[in-house]
């Protein structure tokens, strides 16, 4: 009786957890074959583009090897597009992250009421809800030679007629590294205040009960409970930061001279400006390279998190 | 002694609100000058001394751009794609993420190695075999082309903000619902879903957001006036002869009221899903 009813049940356990266990497979299937087609395979295509010579432009491309890469190695351009992102990059991440602690701690007080906080928070927040696009035309707009900021420069003495700043070589990364500091710290401070938020309020209570000073209470209890949120969005913006291009396109296009131009436009401008589709790709994938380095060290960091 | 004390409030009060001030004149200037510029004429844009409200205000920006067809189509177009992306998004993101959160699989530890980094690839680097890519699957210059393209970018974070999200909700909920029969497709859109909404207005906003602010896929996807998107408008304005500056700040203004309403509405969402992947719990 019981061996009977064992193997009866048996085939359909197998079934059911057959289907199971592809259940879940089923469930990301659709992601899957996105990331497939449109992720996986263009890295393999690019990846066998910078391989070859004429790609796009030739419909017979040579198998070249890793000429390519020596070619754009070697690109005199190339050292100047590595230290203007390496500046762009790391000058914006730790701007982004003081303004970003600064405004968040200014807007976590408890001396004003909540609605002028509230107010300071949507003013503070503006930045963030422009696009790239619209942020590089406003920009334009207030650095132009004629334009209000010089004319409150010039109006209080500090220069003689007004700056082309995005137009004159010593000042043109400057600018942009600027804009996209403006464009940038919202980001944080919405995150460092949510942050903030999250420590209980007794530790403070404790901390002043002890006498700590506010510099105290800043460097031994504030910044450690922030430390995680701050390592995050900084890898995090090491990343897209480095990866900016509208940005940089739009307001100066890596020029004058190329006074900003970055890894990113260095690449668009190899593969459409100048139809190089083969070293383009080289350039990319060793961009791509660096990415997936600074990529991998966020997940661990994410991973050793949890 | 308590007045001294009332005085050092007092202080501090009156420096934190300075404090305030001079960062809202950082932060908000520019973007008050943008509006303040949408309702000047062309001529009054560099006028010197500079005047924030101008004494010819007018509206003129804002209709010669909304009575345009071609740049009406350009905000119709960014509506189309980003509302598309939007929906799409969550609806594989939420299928996804269930996977993650409520089954055991033998590859779910490289699946979800996968998602967490492919968010590091560089958009330029997937551009030039787009490219060749789209042209050959017919997307190129299409709706579709620039919706699949954009959820690349936008499914990751929305799994793993949803993947998150779940992982909050008990999981005797929709066991219970499995227990009484209900299929783990029913389990999830029945019980799962309706709970979740909060977490997936987060995903929606971040994702619209992420849409309707593309640059780079869209000038290189599109080839043709109808098919362009807003920040291409935008550029495309800037390209002529001629400055149209306040056209420009009208059209930014237009640009952004989709996401600062969203903000406006939704503030507590978008700062929770904006700081869901930082801010882990």
């Amino acid at each position: 009786m019981r061996t009977t009813r064992t193997t009866g049940a048996e085939p359909r356990t197998a079934a059911k957890s057959l289907t199971g266990r592809l259940t879940p497979y089923g469930f990301i299937s659709p992601t899957a074959a996105l990331l497939f087609v449109l992720m996986f395979i263009p890295i393999a295509m690019v990846m066998g583009y910078s391989l070859m010579d004429n790609v796009i432009t030739n419909k017979h491309p040579e198998f070249v090897g890793l000429d390519n890469y020596v070619k754009v190695l070697s690109n005199g351009v190339l050292p100047t597009a590595v230290l203007n992102t390496a500046i762009f990059t790391i000058v914006s991440v730790i701007a982004h992250l003081v303004l970003g602690l600064l405004f968040a701690m200014m807007l976590n007080t408890k001396l004003l009421s909540n609605l002028t906080t509230g107010l300071f928070r949507v003013i503070y927040v503006l930045p963030w809800l422009f696009t790239v696009a619209i942020i590089a035309i406003l920009w334009r707009l207030l650095l132009n030679p004629n334009g209000v900021i010089n004319y409150v420069l010039v109006g209080l003495g500090i220069t003689p007629t007004g700056i082309e700043w995005l137009s004159t070589p010593g000042t043109a990364l400057l600018a942009v590294t600027f804009i996209n500091i403006w464009a940038g710290y919202p980001f944080y401070m919405v995150s460092l205040l949510a942050g903030l938020q999250g420590i209980p309020t007794d530790l403070y209570e404790a901390a002043k009960v002890d006498g700590a000073s506010a510099l105290q209470q800043f460097w031994h209890m504030t910044l450690p409970q922030l430390k995680p949120i701050i390592i995050s969005m900084s890898l995090l913006d090491v990343i897209w930061t480095s990866q900016q291009f509208a940005l940089i396109w739009m307001t100066t296009g890596g020029g004058p001279i190329n006074a900003t131009e970055m890894l990113s436009t260095f690449t668009y401008k190899l593969a459409f400006s100048n139809y190089e589709f083969s070293q383009a790709s080289a350039s990319a994938v060793l961009l791509l390279i660096v990415s997936t380095v600074l990529a991998y060290v966020y997940a661990r960091y994410q991973k050793a998190r949890e | 002694m308590v007045a001294t004390k009332r005085r050092v409030h007092l202080a501090k009060k009156t420096g934190l609100f300075i404090g305030l001030l001079i960062g809202a004149v950082f932060a908000g200037f520019p973007v008050l000058w943008m509006a303040s510029s949408s309702f000047k004429s062309n001529t009054e844009i560099f006028a010197s001394p500079p005047k924030l409200i101008t004494d010819n205000f007018s509206w003129d920006a804002y209709t010669s751009i909304l009575t345009d067809p071609t740049k009406v189509r350009f905000f119709i177009n960014s509506y189309v794609v980003s509302l598309s992306v939007t929906v799409l998004t969550l609806l594989i993101a939420i299928l996804a993420a269930y996977a993650f959160s409520r089954f055991e699989f033998r590859f779910k530890k490289p699946l979800n190695m996968i998602i967490v980094s492919v968010q590091g690839v560089p958009p330029i680097t997937l551009l030039i075999p787009y490219f060749g890519l789209m042209v050959t699957l017919g997307l190129y210059n299409t709706y579709l082309g620039l919706i699949l393209t954009y959820m690349v970018f936008t499914l990751p974070y929305a799994i793993i903000m949803m993947t998150g999200y779940f992982n909050t909700l008990p999981k005797e909920l929709d066991e219970a619902a499995r227990v009484d029969g209900a299929s783990a497709m029913g389990a999830l859109w029945r019980i799962l879903v309706p709970i979740s909404i909060p977490g997936i207005v987060s995903v929606g906003i971040y994702t619209f957001m992420i849409s309707w602010n593309e640059f780079l896929f869209a000038l290189t996807l599109t080839r043709t006036q109808d098919m362009r998107t807003v920040p291409i408008g935008i550029q495309l304005l800037m390209g002529q002869n001629s400055y149209e500056w306040n056209q420009m700040m009208a059209m930014s203004i237009l640009g952004c009221i989709p996401v600062l309403l969203l903000f406006l509405f939704f503030q507590r969402f978008f700062i929770g899903g904006m700081t869901a992947g930082a801010v882990k719990n």
